[in-house]
């Protein structure tokens, strides 16, 4: 039995952790723009951290549950009657009908046992660019239907201590929503950095960037003050990684995202530290966010706190789903 | 000329390092790069999740979750480039594939052929020749999957990218700029000079091995007519 999709929503794909050791071919590891809410998704039905589920942007979807469902939305807060952040069972035939995105950009909607959709090269991520992975290489459209790889996996719930109401009574923390924008952000200098002038140097921390309207899961346009080309020259092509921040002759900086490019030839200017790196997923076009330099033993230690507090969230749910009877 | 070594171990955020080799393109030290890429992939280190050789260097993404992940991941970069350099410098040619790519260089898929001619002061005919009779590298790949920049251009066809990108380069399209050519491996956007198109599938998730060039592969380009290029888009 499967999941059906009645209404799309703005961008709804089928997401895991990414696939990693193609970037020597050019193949970046995509996989999910915010890969903590996708764990404490996963986490609350009862899945491993890294199984598939559907990352959904800005205007969700309407979803049909054709057989009982366990359920978990986790990221953004969603417009909706659904509860956020907790597992839900869905009866046969729940509508699931997400609204608009209040807080934040992203939400992951995992259910138990996962998605029945094949890994391509390792991983059931969808790669819009290369048309591959998750349903089809694509977008969800009405009328898809998703087969779910367990049916009997909704019995998860059972074992869990439940109110009257049938619900559960705790919560997984939104470890990657905003509380306000802009957000912070903490950046690593680029390769390039030395090499603009220090007013742009100046700017590029002064400023509160906006996402801009055409960014996508490739990556962030940064709307604000056009930096000022580096002094140096011709800069050779050269490797890139998720979190780098190029600057482009238009002088607008780009943050590269889940699925961008593994080289390039603009000059880097900073890369996001890798802790930060979902907060920013969450921002949808227009969101702020200003960036403050970090040294690479700082990054490590926001990376191992970040780390810390995603386990700590999971064992937390792990805890209630095998001591509770 | 002095044997290629690190200059520098630059941080890509904190989990991933670019160690560079040269600022500028040196095809002798972009074949060492080559090499060195692939004795470190075959050491497996844990916390090592990616080797991405580049024009003048080369990239090692981490996995920094990994138990195994060191305190000092640029030291340890290092070390495991200067550990590798040896074994990379002993090793004879360059270890890449011979790979031999079917090209049809007539007019409706040489988009750019007459223009690149007129540039380079050569016929078409002649332009396209010189491209086939070069042997290539792959010198690095990115841009899109599948997508390698090759070295090896004959001097004569070099030439500027154009002035404007086109919005769709259709896929396969044999492009040249500067002192390299690429094959495009998706219909994309692109600025490169058209002077060809491959039946061939550059890359195919579906395929064991999904790209069709890797890095440091030698390649040779084989005129095709056209009647080959539409048999061989059928039966590849």
């Amino acid at each position: 039995m499967s999941v059906r999709v009645l209404r799309p929503g703005l961008l709804t794909t089928v997401q895991d952790h990414g696939r990693h050791g193609f970037q020597r071919v050019g193949l970046c590891p995509g996989g999910a723009m915010d890969p903590v809410a996708l764990a404490l998704a996963n986490a609350l039905v009862g899945n491993p951290p890294d199984e598939a589920a559907l990352e959904i942007t800005v205007i969700g979807p309407e979803l049909l549950f054709e057989v009982d469902t366990l359920v978990a939305v986790c990221g953004a807060e969603f417009q909706g009657s659904f509860p956020h952040n907790r597992p839900v069972l869905a009866p046969a035939g729940t509508r699931f009908n997400v609204g608009r995105a209040v807080r934040g950009a992203r939400a992951y909607i995992a259910v138990a046992g996962g998605f029945a959709v094949d890994a391509v090269l390792g991983s059931r991520s969808t790669y819009l660019p290369g048309q591959f992975g998750g349903y089809e290489g694509r977008a969800l459209k009405h009328g898809d239907v998703l087969p779910l790889r367990d049916d009997h996996a909704a019995r998860r719930f059972d074992s869990l201590k439940k109110t009257k109401d049938g619900s559960v009574r705790w919560s997984a923390p939104p470890l990657t929503l905003p509380d306000r924008e802009p957000i912070l952000v903490h950046v690593i200098e680029g390769q390039h950095f030395a090499s603009f002038d220090s007013n742009s140097q100046r700017a590029f921390f002064d400023t509160v960037w906006r996402v801009a309207p055409d960014s996508n899961r490739m990556g962030f346009r940064l709307s604000g003050p056009p930096l000022g080309r580096p002094q140096a020259d011709e800069i050779l092509s050269g490797p890139t990684c998720l979190g780098s921040v190029q600057v482009p002759p238009s002088g607008v900086p780009i943050a590269l995202m889940a699925d961008h490019q593994t080289t390039g030839g603009y000059p880097r200017i900073a890369e996001v530290a890798s802790a930060d790196v979902a907060r920013l997923a969450q921002l949808a076009p227009g969101g702020k966010v200003h960036f403050a330099r970090c040294s690479l033993e700082i990054a490590g230690e926001l990376r191992r706190d970040a780390r810390a507090r995603l386990e700590a969230a999971l064992r937390g749910i792990a805890w209630e789903y095998q001591n509770r009877k | 000329m002095a044997k290629p070594r690190p200059l520098a171990v630059i941080p890509l955020g904190d989990s991933a390092a670019y160690v560079e080799f040269s600022s500028t393109l040196d095809l002798e030290v972009n074949s060492v790069v080559q090499r060195l890429a692939l004795v470190i992939l075959k050491r497996q280190v844990p916390w090592v999740r990616d080797v991405v050789p580049a024009l003048g260097g080369l990239a090692l993404h981490f996995d920094p979750d990994h138990a195994q992940f060191p305190a000092k991941p640029l030291d340890e970069a290092l070390a495991l480039v200067t550990d590798s350099m040896k074994q990379a410098l002993a090793a004879k040619d360059n270890p890449g594939s011979e790979v031999e790519l079917p090209v049809c260089y007539e007019p409706e898929f040489a988009l750019d052929l007459n223009e690149v001619a007129k540039k380079a002061g050569l016929s078409p005919e002649e332009v396209a020749s010189r491209h086939a009779a070069g042997e290539y590298r792959v010198l690095m790949m990115g841009f899109a999957p599948g997508h390698a920049y090759m070295g090896g251009l004959d001097a004569k066809l070099t030439v500027p990218r154009r002035t404007s990108p086109r919005a769709i380069v259709p896929a396969g399209s044999v492009a040249i700029a500067n002192e390299q050519t690429v094959v495009y491996p998706y219909a994309i956007s692109g600025g490169w000079n058209v002077i060809g198109r491959t039946p061939m599938v550059l890359f195919d998730a579906a395929r064991a091995r999904p790209s069709l060039l890797w890095p440091g592969d030698r390649v040779r380009f084989r005129t095709i007519s056209r009647a080959e290029f539409l048999a061989l888009q059928k039966n590849p």
